[in-house]
């Protein structure tokens, strides 16, 4: 096994490929976990470099600079800040491309000044013939003091050369590549007198940025050496001013760039993409592709697992011996499983979509051509990720609220993106609407389709309506800042690609997956167990009042009747009934209550939990769906319980009410305090109860 | 000449950086190079005028009319 751990931390801008570099180094030795406390992902892999030597690679988050913008370039400098922490690099890897080196460099003399043993790799070498640039390695490596790797990740050149450059990263200089203190000797000769045994630059961050590390006392920093605000980001411009004569001298005499060679194909196809006229034709007619795909595409894959589930339960039923713990794994664990297992599909489609795109460099141009139009509804052109992202999850998708800039326009976003319909809506809406409207065609559409698609389009306009609103409510004094990087169009790479989609399902599914399940068991053991005299005995009275009314009656129904005494008395009956006069104007009856209710932790529990109900009060062993036990429900008068007015009334519910934790959670999280999922909570599920009320009231 | 900014370059025209209003322009702007000395370039313009495509010191970049206005360049220097 190996004896020796190397700890290296891969740093390099956002678009350089240090996620492929990555991917290369560690192939699917792959973890992606949370930095405690922030919901950042931490992605860390293992890499072999010789018999007895391993690399434990952390790649941090994409970072322009040392100047913390964010949360996730936080992690970046508190992690090469702090000697102390687990995963302090052994050796630095700064990833930049040939293309925008003099940017990318910027990064890489700054990390230098931390004097933690660096290394630079130069992507995407396949492209400097074709962009007639040319590069002097030798020179460069003395110019910056470092060893060069010139890799191209794309066709897998290089990569073992930067495992031998780890391997031997003893070697690498620690020695900064420039004296930035320059900017302000005086200044700098105060703070070095101060703190003789801190390394200067660590200083000047802690000044600067808002980490507090190396068990200094910010206040002693603060008191001394504070400047005003404007002052320090004067500082932080002549730094950076100076680190970049530096870049810019070391490139005049490291670097060719023959301009006539730069092709104008990139320039040809932003004409064409960011066309006014068919710039967004081809967006749209992406989006229809992406629909197409999750709403057609997916139902094959989907129509399977949900009958394999189905099948999968009743066979437990009849092979398992009768008792409680079948029951548990028959009506509780398995349907809960196949409830998370069915959006496999549609998930991972999104996801594939939405890596293409943002791989390939389009997301930028969509982004740059919606701006101006969202800009009208206070939202930012980069709203557009979260949005479309929110058709998935609106979890990955208010995380991805993150980079827009602008705290109002990104806090409108966050609170309108749980409107949009995400997938989770997509099996509530797929039984109600095959429960109450007809497989008729109008003019050759689909009638159900037409629902689902007519329930998208609503989310949306309220979305977009509530921006509106939000707007011009809030009194948020904040600078527009706005500033999308516009990569150049590349050809995904497959593995990328693969990669994101697999990480990003297995998220979905470990974490959604969690609660449904938690929640079939309980709701299983609510729905089966009860207090008093009315559960325990509930064969003994309703036989006797069966028998009493003297009239014949076959056993199964018996039976039947029984179970449903029984769910009626067990503790969810009981809880279904207490709040049934606040669901009944809306068409509701308790078993709708239950499901209501129990989906505030997750919409898709709904489907769930009328399926436990339904299995729990039906005896028969036959192998029915429980769509056909819910359009058989009738009321006490023999109406039916799913009729045409409370299906729509409960379409409407469930497209604009607030019901998932787990979106509440991250909204608490990315907002920092919880004023504003409560506000998100009591704003959409009233107005949800409203609606659903005047659509009940009107059409019953 | 320090009278013009960034949004009176035409498509595909190229000036030199002057100056920059420091409490407008964003950190990671400067960061990316749009400081005094380096150059600007327009590459596109969004269908409603609205935010621009620059290349700043050879960074691909879009930003809004707003900002574009706080980046003053030399006039003369257009090409």
């Amino acid at each position: 096994m190996y004896s020796k751990t190397i700890k290296v931390a891969l740093i390099g801008n956002p678009n350089v490929g240090k996620t492929s570099v990555f991917n290369q180094l560690t192939g699917l030795n792959q973890q992606v976990g949370n930095y405690p406390g922030i919901t950042v992902d931490k992605k860390t892999g293992i890499c072999k470099l010789n018999q007895i030597t391993k690399a434990k690679i952390i790649d941090l988050p994409g970072t322009y600079s040392l100047n913390a913008n964010s949360i996730d370039e936080n992690v970046v400098i508190e992690l090469l800040l702090n000697k102390n922490d687990e995963d302090f690099p052994d050796v630095a890897v700064v990833v930049t491309e040939v293309e925008n080196l003099k940017r990318n460099l910027l990064l890489f003399t700054q990390i230098k000044d931390l004097e933690i043993p660096t290394l630079l790799v130069i992507n995407m070498s396949d492209r400097m013939k074709q962009k007639g640039i040319e590069l002097n390695i030798p020179l460069l490596e003395t110019e910056l003091k470092t060893k060069i790797a010139l890799i191209s990740s794309r066709k897998n050149i290089g990569i073992e050369y930067i495992k031998e450059l780890i391997l031997n990263y003893k070697n690498l200089s620690t020695e900064a590549c420039l004296n930035a203190s320059s900017i302000d000797e005086e200044y700098f000769n105060r703070l070095k007198k101060a703190f003789p045994n801190q390394l200067l630059y660590k200083l000047w961050l802690v000044i600067t940025q808002d980490v507090n590390f190396l068990n200094l006392e910010r206040n002693t920093i603060e008191n001394n050496f504070t400047r005003s605000h404007s002052d320090l980001k004067k500082l932080q411009q002549k730094e950076t001013i100076k680190r970049y004569q530096f870049i810019n001298d070391t490139l005049k005499i490291t670097q060719k760039i023959d301009k006539s060679k730069a092709t104008d194909f990139q320039s040809k196809l932003d004409n064409i993409l960011t066309h006014k006229v068919f710039g967004y034709l081809i967006f749209f007619g992406i989006l229809l592709l992406i629909f197409q795909s999750i709403f057609d595409w997916s139902s094959i894959p989907m129509d399977f697992i949900d009958t394999t589930f189905s099948k999968f339960s009743a066979l437990t039923k009849e092979s398992l011996p009768k008792g409680k713990f079948t029951d548990l794994l028959s009506d509780g664990i398995i349907p809960g499983i196949g409830g998370i297992i069915i959006f496999i599909p549609q998930i991972a489609f999104l996801f594939l979509f939405i890596s293409v795109l943002e791989e390939s460099g389009y997301m930028s141009r969509v982004v740059f051509l919606m701006d101006k139009i969202m800009r009208k509804f206070g939202l930012s052109g980069k709203s557009i990720v979260p949005l479309i992202s929110g058709t998935a999850c609106a979890i990955p998708a208010i995380m991805s609220a993150r980079n827009i800039e602008n705290w109002k326009e990104r806090l409108i976003t966050i609170l309108i993106t749980p409107f949009i319909t995400c997938s989770a809506r997509l099996p509530v809406y797929a039984i109600l609407i095959s429960l109450i409207i007809p497989e008729k065609r109008f003019l050759g559409f689909s009638l159900q389709g037409l629902t689902l698609m007519a329930l998208y389009l609503l989310a949306f306009v309220v979305a977009i309506g509530s921006a509106y609103l939000l707007n011009k409510a809030l009194k948020l004094k904040c600078k527009s800042y706005f500033i999308v990087e516009m990569p150049s169009y590349k050809v995904p790479l497959l593995k990328n690609v693969a990669l994101n989609v697999l990480e990003k399902t297995k998220a979905f599914v470990t974490g959604a997956g969690k609660i449904i399940l938690a929640l079939s068991v309980i709701l299983w053991f609510l729905g089966s167990h009860g207090p008093g005299e009315n559960f325990n005995n509930a064969q003994e009275i309703v036989e006797k009042e069966v028998y009493s009314s003297q009239h014949k009656i076959n056993p199964s129904v018996i039976e039947n009747t029984i179970s449903a005494y029984k769910l009626e008395n067990s503790y969810i009956g009981i809880m279904g009934k207490t709040i049934e006069p606040a669901i009944k104007p809306l068409g509701y009856d308790w078993k709708i209550g239950i499901a209501v209710v129990s989906s505030f932790a997750a919409r898709e529990v709904f489907v769930g939990t009328l399926a436990t109900i339904y299995s729990v009060g039906n005896q028969s062993e036959e192998e029915a769906t429980i769509k056909m036990k819910m359009a058989e429900d009738i009321d006490a008068n023999g109406n039916k319980i799913f009729n045409f007015a409370t299906g729509i009334s409960l379409l409407l519910f469930y497209a604009f009410a607030m019901q998932c934790v787990s979106t509440l959670a991250i909204v608490k999280k990315e907002t920092n305090s919880w004023k504003w999922p409560i506000i998100q909570l009591v704003f959409m599920s009233g107005f949800a109860y409203v609606v659903a009320l005047i659509a009940y009231q009107s059409l019953k | 000449m320090e009278n013009s900014n960034a949004t009176v370059l035409k498509k595909g025209q190229m000036a030199q950086i002057s100056d920059i209003n420091i409490d407008e322009i964003p950190l990671k702007l400067i960061e990316m190079g749009c400081l005094p000395g380096n150059t600007i370039e327009l590459i596109q313009v969004a269908p409603m005028g609205d935010p621009l495509f620059f290349s700043i010191n050879d960074a691909k970049v879009a930003i809004r009319k707003k900002t574009a206005q706080e980046i003053y360049i030399l006039q003369d220097s257009i090409q």
